[in-house]
């Protein structure tokens, strides 16, 4: 009987061990959150008091002036993680933001859109002699004295090399499309850079600033130009920049060390001296992180729900702070000009010179309007943006000059009805409206297709509501991001194709300056169709020589305010004559810890951009 | 006991026999694999849609770089002739080699989802012994209330449940993995099991509830046999009964159950790697999912389905050393 007894116990105690090693882990370590890096020796061995949420460690001593290094390690947390620390091969934001912690451009895009002087000693104007009177070229002055972090010297070589490596088409550079306006990039002597546009630009200063124009250094990335950039040390970059890399682990994290060689060291810049860069999970996750347990310092791109998130950041013991970046992001319905109806066979959703049909009903003006009306956008951003989106009636939504005040769009469901009423749409037995065009009964059955995504499926569902009140039929439909957006000339649910009524998803140019070639995308020349393969930018297939008119005079104008102003009467075209429903002007929402200064949000270059100023 | 030459022999034998039948079998996964993939509507260069930087023609040189403008079958061919050299081709994302990212990743998945296996088989076999042996016993309500639990909530439910409980309300354990630790002291150590507690906790629950109810059902089989009251009436301890003879011959399924869970090992946890941010294999696959990196979703795939037709193997060979009865022919 005492054998049997005790092996039991023999079997209790391991299941018992092995219920500690497995569930406990070592509870008697704090959370390394928070604690600054001085503590690491006692952090070990204090037990933690169950509940109470670890000392918030902020440093006790107000810092007189910090060193270079003084800050310990930022934590940067993207639901999205880094692949490549290239920029000119970057995937998308995660990695071009990774990049912009080692490599610097001429001139960032500063928070408010202007731009802010890095490699570059000033910014080229016309006062400086910086650019020519017919807007075709610009010198640029380049900082002397400033060092790569492998010790040798930043000269223009690097950025006359750094042209041609992107301009190369076998490199097949993500960032090809941003240098096109680009003839040439010339050395005028070891600190001066001529560049030369093909067209005269009405702002050359800005032509060769932000994210795509990162300079990487020739010694380095010279012998992978071409075919063979898929081979460089696209892991290992090395740059001007306040960081650079101690390892990478691509699709998981990239960490970063203090570059001693960085100009900014003797100014105490950068503070953090480690950087580590973790991608993967998921936002709402990665609100918690930052905003609840502080496992982050930062947190990208929070697309959450109002109700999920300001719980979060607006609860008492919150450890973050949300920072608002409005930039020119627009969730926006697209309408269909042309007629998808599968009966068509080849010919649906083609324009009419090109055998297709107009669009039975959103060929009405009185109906787009009508639709425009149904829909309250201001609700729906509050209820499921939050923070980070505000409903809108224009496409261009900033800088501040660029903002329309001639549109308006308050919801109107009595004025809806009567204006569908009053355009002959009438109520059939089943509620939904319908009329005689061409000979021909139209139901007014409207398939709304976007991608699949919890917070789009809600914003269908939204609309799906709005217009059953005025008497139209929604069928929602989405479709998964890979394939909606796919360029594939053989799949017909992508975006280009569109083989719906309605459409929706969030579109905006890649920086303050570039407006004209996002609003190029309503040109007749730029129809989506058969012929051009899907492969072009207007895929409401809106036409109207009007607007083109104003697009080429705006094409032409060489002086800013101008330009501007016709910008401004091209949002107006696009608003009042609904070619798009513009819903929400999303803003990038970044949750960063209460304790650190210096960040400024910025939807106009990289959120990292001076990361070298960020300080705790 | 010792097996005469001849069942060596024959054992060999059946050995080759099987490994040769792998390789159709295994060229026929990899084939439907690549077709179905490459087949699906997901286009790697979906993500560039709506970036004016990139225009169509820049699209086409990616394409063109990545190999993607020759048809699948061609595609096949090449990809098949350098994977049985051991290339299995270049990530599109990273551009790095597929089995460069693999060995990446493959650490933190053994590691956990390792620590999760062999837990719960430790806690397991105890449990399904005991509640089999005291059948109807409250002992055993409880076990099988903890199973039906345990493989009734989905992953993504406990993992989240964990993350409230332990990390934002007592702030006790990381929700971050950070594969960059090196451990070098106990310290180091402790922050390993803190980070790895809660993805070890949850894939474990899982794995511990399905094994027990396996081993209880299985000795519950064993129990009521005669060669059970023979042993009995030799007149031996109860608990010899029960561990020497019931014990042993209800493994003999169980085993096989074991070997084959061995492959999904290897092969990842998709979700609860998602939500602890474990650097593994599951969160690779999901991730190049997400941006149609073709040559990693077919590389992962390609080696499970290896583990999956070898471990198949290793459990039959297994079984035919723990239960004489049992002649490869």
């Amino acid at each position: 009987m005492f054998v049997r007894q005790s092996k039991w116990l023999v079997i209790v105690a391991s299941l018992a061990v092995a219920v500690l090693v497995g569930a406990c882990g070592a509870p008697a370590t704090t959370a390394p959150a928070t604690s600054a890096p001085a503590t690491t020796a006692a952090q070990a061995t204090t037990a933690p008091t169950t509940g109470a949420p670890p000392a918030a460690a902020s440093p006790t001593a107000a810092p007189v002036a910090k060193k270079a290094g003084d800050c310990g390690t930022l934590r940067l947390l993207y639901w999205q993680a880094v692949t490549t620390v290239n920029p000119h091969l970057s995937q998308g934001t995660k990695d071009s933001d990774a990049a912009t912690l080692v490599v610097e451009p001429l001139a960032y895009f500063g928070g408010d859109g202007k731009p802010v002087a890095a490699l570059a000693a000033e910014l080229p104007t016309k006062a400086n002699g910086g650019f020519s009177a017919d807007g075709t070229t610009v010198i640029w002055k380049l900082k002397p004295g400033v060092k790569w972090s492998d010790g040798s010297d930043f000269t223009a070589d690097d950025v006359v090399f750094t042209w041609k490596y992107v301009s190369t088409k076998e490199t097949a550079a993500t960032t090809l499309g941003s240098w096109e306006a680009v003839k040439t990039v010339e050395a005028v002597d070891k600190n001066t850079v001529k560049v030369t546009f093909t067209d005269p630009q009405p702002d050359p200063s800005v032509a060769m600033v932000g994210t795509s124009f990162r300079i990487l250094q020739k010694k380095q990335f010279e012998p992978f130009i071409g075919a063979k950039s898929k081979d460089g040390p696209n892991l290992a970059t090395i740059g001007t920049g306040p960081y650079k890399i101690v390892e990478a682990k691509p699709n998981d994290v990239v960490t970063f060390t203090m570059n001693e060689n960085y100009r900014g060291v003797p100014q105490g810049k950068p503070c953090f001296k480690d950087v580590i860069d973790k991608g993967g999970g998921d936002a709402p996750s990665s609100a918690k992180a930052v905003c609840q347990t502080g496992d982050a310092d930062f947190g990208w791109n929070l697309q959450v729900e109002a109700a999920v998130l300001n719980p979060m950041v607006q609860a008492a013991d919150a450890k973050c702070t949300l920072a608002i970046a409005p930039g020119g992001a627009v969730e926006r319905l697209l309408l269909n000009r042309t007629n998808p109806d599968p009966a068509l066979g080849d010919k649906r959703s083609e324009p009419v010179e090109a055998g297709g049909q107009p669009h039975p009903f959103l060929s009405d003006l009185k109906v787009r309007q009508a639709l425009r009306m149904a829909i309250d956008t201001t609700t729906m951003a509050t209820q499921l943006y939050g923070a980070s989106g505000v409903g809108t009636c224009n496409i261009v939504t900033a800088p501040p000059a660029l903002i329309s005040k001639n549109t308006s769009c308050k919801p109107d469901v009595d004025g809806a009805n009567k204006l569908l009423d009053d355009a002959g749409w009438v109520k059939g037995a089943d509620g939904i409206r319908h009329k005689t065009v061409g000979g021909k009964d139209v139901r007014m059955h409207i398939l709304y297709q976007t991608t699949v995504n919890a917070l789009r499926q809600k914003e269908q569902a939204f609309v799906k509501d709005a217009w059953a009140k005025i008497g139209v039929e929604t069928e929602l439909k989405s479709t998964s991001g890979g394939v909606f957006f796919s360029g594939d000339e053989a799949n017909p649910d992508t975006a280009a194709h569109f083989y719906a009524d309605v459409e929706m998803f969030t579109n905006n140019p890649d920086s303050p300056v570039t407006w004209l070639n996002y609003m190029e995308g309503w040109i007749c020349k730029e129809v989506s169709q058969k012929s051009n393969k899907w492969s072009t930018g207007n895929y409401e297939r809106f036409c109207n020589k009007d607007y083109d008119a104003l697009y080429n005079q705006a094409l032409k104008e060489t002086d800013q305010a101008k330009r501007d102003a016709i910008i401004v009467q091209m949002n107006d075209f696009v608003v009042n004559d609904l070619v798009i429903i513009p819903l929400v002007a999303r803003a990038d929402a970044e949750a960063i810890n209460k304790s650190i200064k210096g960040y400024i949000p910025n939807p106009w270059d990289s959120e990292l951009w001076n990361v070298a100023d960020w300080t705790k | 006991m010792p097996r005469p030459y001849a069942y060596w022999c024959k054992m060999n034998q059946y050995l080759i026999r099987r490994l040769l039948i792998a390789i159709p079998t295994l060229i026929g996964i990899s084939f439907v694999i690549f077709a179905v993939v490459n087949i699906a509507p997901n286009d790697p260069m979906a993500q560039f849609a709506l970036n004016p930087a990139v225009p169509p023609e820049v699209r086409e040189n990616i394409r063109h770089q990545l190999g993607l403008d020759q048809p699948w079958p061609i595609r096949y061919v090449q990809w098949l002739g350098a994977a049985v050299q051991g290339n299995l081709g270049y990530s599109f994302n990273s551009r790095l080699p597929v089995l460069t990212l693999l060995s990446y990743r493959l650490p933190s998945t053994l590691w956990v989802l390792g620590m999760a296996y062999i837990i719960s088989i430790l806690l397991a076999i105890p449990i399904g012994i005991l509640s089999a042996v005291k059948q109807y016993s409250l002992i055993d309500h409880l076990v099988s209330a903890f199973a039906f639990i345990g493989f009734s909530v989905p992953t993504f439910f406990t993992g989240v449940l964990l993350i409230l409980i332990f990390s934002v309300k007592l702030h006790w354990l990381p929700f971050i993995y950070d594969s960059t630790l090196v451990v070098k002291d106990l310290d180091s150590l402790g922050q390993l099991l803190k980070q790895s507690a809660m993805p070890i906790m949850v894939l474990g629950l899982f794995e511990t509830a399905t094994l027990a109810r396996f081993i209880r059902a299985a000795m519950l089989e064993n129990l009521p046999l005669d060669y059970v009251r023979t042993a009995r009436a030799k007149g031996i301890t109860e608990y010899m009964v029960i561990m020497r003879h019931a014990f042993r011959n209800s493994m003999l399924p169980v085993i096989t159950l074991i070997a084959l869970g061995v492959p999904g090992v290897f092969g990842g946890a998709l979700i609860t790697e998602q939500i602890f941010r474990v650097p593994g294999i599951g969160s690779l696959l999901v991730s190049s999912l997400d941006t149609s990196d073709i040559p990693v979703i077919i590389g992962i795939t390609v080696i499970y389905s290896v583990l999956v037709v070898l471990f198949n193997l290793v459990a039959d060979i297994l079984y035919g050393f723990l239960d004489p009865r049992i002649k490869y022919t």
